[in-house]
């Protein structure tokens, strides 16, 4: 080990994590696959997965993964060799990839969970062992009660009296026990070992269907001349330490954030050829550099030369577009589990279709679109989806369904959420919003205005507040997430049949829209999807309103904001401009006071967090044509600080 | 050379008359003045952000930095753009002096550790010690701590 210095030790630690992270989402689908798909390839990748994930656990001491790894390869064994894999088994063995992972997790963030908190689920994995195989009757293992757990601790001169725990060991052994932990702090050096005596410590499981009477009588010559205690794990309780899927859902395991990309070959080598064609054009333009007379030909090489210079480039700059982006299919993977365990805790019965999977977004979208997902998809299960009960008398089929599609659209992609249950409450949906005020009492808003309202902060349908959704968080977070992203959320439903949400995103974030605004000196960037128009407005036409002035479009009343004055370029009543820009947020407008509308161009955006860090207002600098710095508005935040401000 | 030898070598300015000194491992490049773009919201000595080969630099004002009053650019005004860690995180970033001096090789024993002293400009909170070069005096810098991030810092209204 000494010759691997520390950055690669840690480097193959991290693919370590990262592959081990893939095992276990290969292994959770071929565990959800195993209900319906007993194939030996499904078994032998299930294996597969856990047991490399073992081995490198193995590799860098990650015992705590080691050991229950080792517990599931060996049930997972018994399956491959023809045992049938019973709903327990899967259950039992979905714990432990989600165990596995909390236990990762917690590594990687150099905190290592405690290899005593595995005891319970490696308890319950032992204990589901040596059960029929597929040739007998298939009998679910009789353990309904809670597995044994004995702490046996010879005092050290019990060999003497004639005892060998060993003897202990086997026969606890032979009814089904298992070594949990040894305890081998009470083991001196060498030097000072006492070879009749006895240092060692176990903690044992045995299954619960074995009788206390039975253990009792393995230890009966020693009672006495040890510390024992033999005792009914608590299984509920174990349960409850390990974060369930649901839970976990919400918090997704931490995407790594500034952490390594893996990239496809294809992709790398795209790049290779595309840098040495730039080298091939740049040697062919220095040619042409040399001294000599200044011919016709020689413009005409050069001209040449330049343009494939400005194809390669671009080709270049879309390749490593592409680099940024991954598949949807990486944030759809998860739910199969969701919605198989969300399903299993309402009692309801639901499919997930999932289309579209391979549909690639920016790598920064996509790590941002797994909370809103997961929202509306708990909401559809939850509140959209009837019981089996409800469906068949609606003359539905019993089994519900949601489905995840994506797909490119123009310069957007789209992602689409639907189920097929009972659709949105309208009627009980306008009565709520009437009562919150967040309606005027006789407005007559159309279908899908109501059904927008959905996305207000703390609004909430749910009659009873549920475990999975229903506080009134949740759809407003969807709103401002998919907003962040600069996308747009949309609703469609139809009662009884179903309800559609619809997410549109920029198909990168790195280039956007902007409208090019002059504020004294300097120019700003407004993006242009947040812009709904520009007018004048004159002194007249402002009311003062406050500390502030607001003015009227049309039949609604707008604030306004002095941009300049909001960010230091003026002292504050300074602007005398009458260009009033307006812009909206969160379906509310707001009028930026602007000296100047100067061009539109799509502008790059650069994070200010990366030299910096995050200036409320502003989304990011690009760089203008002429290499000046502009800043790009947060139309979002500004908003947010307006409205709270005032 | 031995690698267990600290970095000996200091790049030297001038700010307000009195000579400071950088790590010279951790300075990138020397640029001539140019004007940085205003950054909203941000303390004031922090002048804006340059454009260097597409990175978005900030640039912060030393002189405002240690509490002196800010002076119009002059034919010797440089932008010394340094490395800096924050977190584990490398970030570039750059200060605004009056004029450059030279590069100056110390001897281990030449640094001081900072005088105790209470002081308004707060120089203390960035200083690692005095570096003994003949007859100067040499503030030694910690680009680490010229640099709060706003986070770090009270938003300056």
């Amino acid at each position: 080990m000494s010759a691997l210095d520390a950055a690669t030790l840690a480097a193959l630690l991290e693919t370590f994590f990262e592959e081990s992270f893939e095992g276990l989402e290969r292994a959770e689908t071929s565990l959800l696959a195993l209900e319906h798909d007993h194939s030996e390839e499904r078994i032998g990748e299930l294996f597969r997965a856990i047991h490399s994930i073992k081995g490198g656990a193995g590799a860098f001491g990650v015992t705590e993964v080691t050991d229950l790894a080792h517990v599931m390869e060996n049930l997972l064994d018994e399956i491959r060799s023809g045992r049938v894999a019973t709903r327990e088994i899967t259950a039992a063995l979905l714990q432990g990839v989600d165990t596995l992972r909390v236990a990762l997790v917690s590594r990687r963030g150099g905190k290592p969970v405690d290899p005593a908190s595995h005891a319970p689920i490696v308890a319950q994995l032992v204990a589901l062992r040596g059960g029929p195989v597929a040739a007998a009757p298939t009998v679910t293992a009789p353990t309904s009660s809670a597995p044994w757990r004995i702490s046996f601790a010879p005092h050290a001169h019990m060999m003497r009296a004639g005892n060998d725990p060993l003897r202990m060991l086997r026969e606890l052994a032979s009814l089904g026990g298992t070594v949990v932990a040894t305890d081998l702090s009470r083991l001196p050096p060498l030097a000072e070992l006492d070879p009749t005596a006895i240092y060692l410590a176990w903690t044992l499981t045995v299954p619960g269907g074995v009788a206390r009477s039975d253990i009792d009588d393995i230890f009966a010559w020693v009672e006495g001349d040890c510390d024992l205690t033999i005792e009914r794990e608590v299984v509920v309780a174990a349960v409850a330490a390990v974060p369930s899927a649901v839970d976990q859902a919400s918090t997704p395991p931490p995407p790594p954030t500034m952490g390594s990309l893996r990239v496809g070959i294809d992709k790398i080598d795209l790049l290779m050829n595309m840098v040495g064609e730039l080298v091939i054009t740049q040697s062919m333009l220095g040619e042409l550099d040399d001294e000599g007379p200044i011919t016709v030909d020689r413009i005409r090489q050069i001209r040449e030369g330049l343009s494939l210079l400005a194809r390669t480039t671009r080709a270049l700059q879309e390749s490593v577009v592409r680099l940024r982006s991954m598949p949807v299919g990486q944030v759809f993977g998860r739910f199969p589990r969701l919605v198989h365990d969300l399903g299993q805790q309402l009692g309801k019965d639901i499919a997930i279709e999932i289309t579209g999977q391979s549909t690639e977004l920016d790598r920064t979208v996509l790590e941002k679109l797994g909370d809103p997902l997961v929202h509306i998809v708990r909401n559809s299960i939850d509140h959209g989806l009837e019981t089996a009960e409800q469906r068949v008398a609606a003359g539905k089929p019993a089994q519900g369904t949601v489905r995840l599609h994506a797909e490119h659209r123009g310069s957007a992609v789209v992602i689409e959420i639907s189920d097929d249950g009972r659709g949105l409450d309208l009627p009980r949906i306008l009565e709520l919003a009437k009562q919150r005020g967040l309606v005027a009492p006789d407005a007559q808003p159309s279908d899908a205005e109501i059904a927008k309202l959905i996305f207000a902060p703390g609004f909430s349908t749910a009659r009873a507040v549920s475990d999975i959704s229903g506080r009134g968080v949740g759809m407003d977070v969807v709103w401002r997430s998919i907003q962040e992203l600069h996308g747009e959320v949309s609703v469609e439903t139809h009662a009884g049949r179903g309800t559609r949400t619809v997410l549109s995103l920029p198909l990168t974030l790195a280039i956007i829209d902007g409208q090019l605004i002059r504020l004294g000196t300097q120019t700003y960037v407004v993006p242009l999807l947040s812009i709904v128009e520009t007018v004048e407005a004159k002194a007249q036409a402002r009311h003062r309103y406050g500390a502030g002035e607001v003015t009227r479009i049309r039949d609604q009343i707008v604030p306004i904001v002095d941009l300049a004055a909001e960010l230091g370029i003026r002292p504050r009543g300074a602007s005398d401009s009458d260009l009033l820009m307006i812009v909206e947020s969160d379906g509310a407008p707001l009028g930026l006071v602007v000296d100047e509308l100067l061009a539109q161009q799509q502008v790059v955006i650069k994070s200010l967090e990366t030299n910096f860090g995050r200036v409320d207002g502003l989304a990011g600098a690009t760089i203008l044509g002429d290499g000046r710095v502009a800043f790009i508005l947060d139309i979002a935040a500004l908003s947010r600080d307006i409205r709270h401000a005032a | 050379m031995s690698s267990t030898t600290p970095s000996s070598q200091l790049l030297t300015f001038v700010v307000a008359g009195e000579e400071f000194g950088v790590d010279i491992l951790r300075v990138q490049e020397i640029r001539g003045w140019s004007r940085p773009m205003p950054l909203p919201k941000t303390p004031a000595y922090i002048k804006g952000v340059i454009n260097i080969r597409g990175d978005i630099v900030p640039i912060a004002d030393l002189r405002e930095r240690l509490g002196l009053p800010s002076v119009e650019a002059g034919a010797t005004t440089v932008i010394v753009v340094v490395r800096v860690e924050h977190a584990g995180k490398g970030r570039t970033m750059g200060f605004v002096v009056d004029a450059m001096s030279d590069v100056t090789a110390l001897a281990n024993d030449a640094i001081k550790p900072p005088p105790d002293l209470a002081d308004h400009a707060g120089v203390s909170g960035m200083a690692s010690g005095i570096a003994l070069v003949d007859e100067r005096m040499i503030t030694i810098l910690d680009v680490d701590r010229v640099f709060s991030l706003p986070h770090h810092d009270a938003v300056a209204a």
